[in-house]
């Protein structure tokens, strides 16, 4: 994860390069250390964090227990915003909706990232096409693949993945178009386009996988699913780990693929927590609910942070470092 | 570059450095050999197939008819070959504008992201004001908001501006100016410059230049590979980036490619359509393919990007 390292002799040769090839004009007046030339080079990151990132997250703390709507001044309600949130019965839909579409994905996604980078990695020849490969996906715009992929589920018979189905004799499928199938399908897509991310993480976790192992691991008659599962595995502990939660992070606030793939239908199977926080801020006929928004965007906040404090908790003492 | 360091082991250690999971010995035997090879050929497959499979599937349709596509999807080789759909898809469905409205949005939102981050890390490496530590971590700490905190109140921020009152929806500056506080962009940027030798810092005051002198002229020239890697990482995600540009630029001459593709597929004939889809991916794709390097080496920036 050091992204400095081994800088160190590119900023040797640089400066040595510098210090030979310029002179510098002599300007006599110095600037203090909290001088007025410290505040111009601290303005912008200030001005935009300011503005743009710590003014909204304190704001949506307030505006959760707030009364807010764009004509007048808002008004304290407590935790009024919370309760109506709570009495919505798309709330626990969305939760249910959102919890099964992590644990799909995780049941999915998390594997096959895993056994790609290992059998990429002991390839003795065109490793960077694997991994150009795998990671192709992860490029292209996420709006573009939902809809691509709206079109290869195609509930037709004459559909990509339907006439793929035909070839071993199965399907049609409705994919998209039923209740049952559409999460499942998403999550199909959502896989896709994320996993090359995770094998190039892996990778890299594998070749700092110190080989003296393998090395003590053969003298004592390990097999090659041996040395997987007693070295390779155990080594990468502390990256499993971390690409775990933040895999679960990732899918609790998705929402471009359901937004986009079926809007959260078919009825309301794929309406997830960021669809509905969405639907109440933007698509509310009565004029923004922009108070249940921020409470229900507080609320997962919330609970992300409970659930990965719990997870590294729990998981302190197999992890390696991290 | 800086990140090709990583996972290389130091020189110097003898041969056996370069092994795997799978020993010299293990390779020898003919058969774990021939089964290696099998799964690595499997895996090669299912990646082409799955990897590269889709966006071939998308070339071809955009230059094959609506009916041969959906009377046989699966079909290897095109019809015909007729490349109008891309001219049509240019100039009668107008992603000419629209592709020119993503470039656009995409080199303000760098030219935010790169002005906060240099002046905004050289600030606190360098210079290091009183409070360094105290703004290092608040602009650290806004990593662990999950973004979707953000999108009622910054929405809200750019509707009516706080103090000043300016309205910003329907403007390129409601995109690039919140791109800007990104605290990646600034963490990166901080630890390479906290990286850089002290020493010229110090004899460059000495020989009196100033905090402009030593940014300009010696800080950001030294910098340049690390400027290089955000600004690739900074124009895909723009390029990627869907809900923040849908929510406020809502009149249609100013939608990126990313906003007004999922409104023109029910009204688009399903060849122009795939083939503004490939016009859509062509620069993501070519920025992936020159700047390989530092999207498969260097995985901490990668992995790092938030959603």
């Amino acid at each position: 994860m050091e992204a400095g390292h081994g800088m160190g002799s590119y900023a040797y040769r640089e400066l040595m390069h510098r210090i030979a090839s310029r002179r510098w004009p002599r300007v006599h007046a110095r600037v203090s250390r909290d001088g007025l030339g410290t505040l111009a080079f601290l303005l912008p990151l200030l001005v935009i964090f300011g503005v743009f990132s710590w003014f909204p997250i304190i704001r949506a703390f307030v505006m959760s227990i707030q009364e807010t709507n764009l004509v007048s001044d808002p008004t304290f309600v407590g935790l009024d915003n919370f309760a109506r949130v709570w009495a919505d019965p798309l709330f626990s839909t969305a939760i249910s909706n959102t919890a099964y579409f992590a644990l799909l994905a995780l049941i999915v996604g998390y594997p096959i990232p895993i056994v790609l980078a290992v059998i990429m990695s002991e390839a003795r020849r065109g490793k960077g096409l694997f991994s150009a490969l795998a990671y192709l996906p992860v490029v292209v715009p996420p709006v573009v693949s939902v809809l691509l992929w709206r079109v290869f589920f195609d509930a037709g018979p004459n559909g990509v993945f339907n006439t793929m189905l035909g070839w071993v004799g199965l399907g049609p499928l409705p994919w998209l178009q039923n209740a049952t199938s559409a999460m499942p399908s998403i999550v199909i897509e959502a896989t896709w386009a994320a996993a090359g991310g995770t094998v190039i993480i892996y990778l890299a976790a594998l070749l700092s996988v110190p080989p003296e192992l393998y090395d003590a691991a053969e003298v004592d008659g390990a097999s090659i699913w041996q040395k997987i599962w007693h070295v390779t595995l155990p080594q990468m502990r502390g990256v499993l780990f971390v690409t775990l939660i933040l895999q679960l992070i990732a899918t609790a606030q998705l929402f471009t693929e359901p937004f986009l793939f079926t809007g959260g239908g078919p009825a309301t199977s794929t309406t997830t927590v960021l669809l509905l926080i969405y639907r109440y801020a933007f698509q509310n006929s009565l004029g923004g609910e922009y108070g249940m928004a921020a409470a229900l965007s507080v609320m997962l906040a919330a609970f992300l942070a409970a659930f990965t404090a719990v997870y590294f908790w729990l998981t302190r003492s197999w992890s390696t470092s991290s | 570059m800086i990140l090709l360091s990583l996972g290389r082991r130091a020189p110097g250690t003898p041969t056996q450095v370069d092994r795997g999971i799978v020993s010299a010995a293990d390779w020898r035997r003919r058969r774990i050999r021939w089964t290696l090879r099998f799964i690595q050929g499997a895996t090669l497959l299912f990646l082409l197939v799955v990897g590269l499979g889709p966006l071939l599937w998308m070339a071809k349709s955009s230059i094959t008819p609506t009916q041969d596509t959906l009377r046989m999807p699966m079909a290897l080789w095109p019809h015909g070959f007729d490349l109008s759909y891309f001219a049509t898809a240019w100039t009668r469905t107008h992603i000419d504008r629209y592709l020119l409205n993503t470039v656009w949005i995409a080199f303000g939102s760098w030219i935010v992201q790169i002005v906060v981050a240099t002046t905004g890390g050289y600030a606190l490496s360098v210079l290091r004001p009183r409070f360094h530590r105290l703004l290092t971590g608040l602009v650290l700490a806004t990593l662990f908001v999950p973004s979707i905190v953000l999108l009622v109140p910054l929405y809200l921020t750019v509707v009516d501006m706080p103090l000043v009152h300016f309205r910003m929806i329907d403007s390129f500056w409601a995109v690039w100016l919140p791109a800007g506080a990104s605290a990646f962009n600034v963490v990166v940027i901080k630890r390479f410059f906290d990286n850089l030798p002290r020493e010229i810092f110090e004899a460059a005051r000495v020989d009196g230049a100033g905090p402009f002198q030593l940014f300009w002229r010696i800080v950001l020239p030294m910098s340049r590979p690390i400027i290089g890697v955000v600004s690739v990482f900074a124009v895909i995600a723009t390029w990627k980036d869907y809900l923040w540009p849908m929510l406020v630029l809502r009149n249609p001459n100013l939608q990126p490619l990313s906003v007004r593709l999922p409104i023109l597929q029910p009204t688009t004939q399903l060849d122009i359509f795939i083939a503004a889809l490939t016009i859509s991916s062509l620069i993501p794709i070519a920025l992936f393919l020159l700047f390989q390097r530092l999207f498969l080496h260097g995985p901490g920036l990668s992995g790092a990007i938030k959603g």
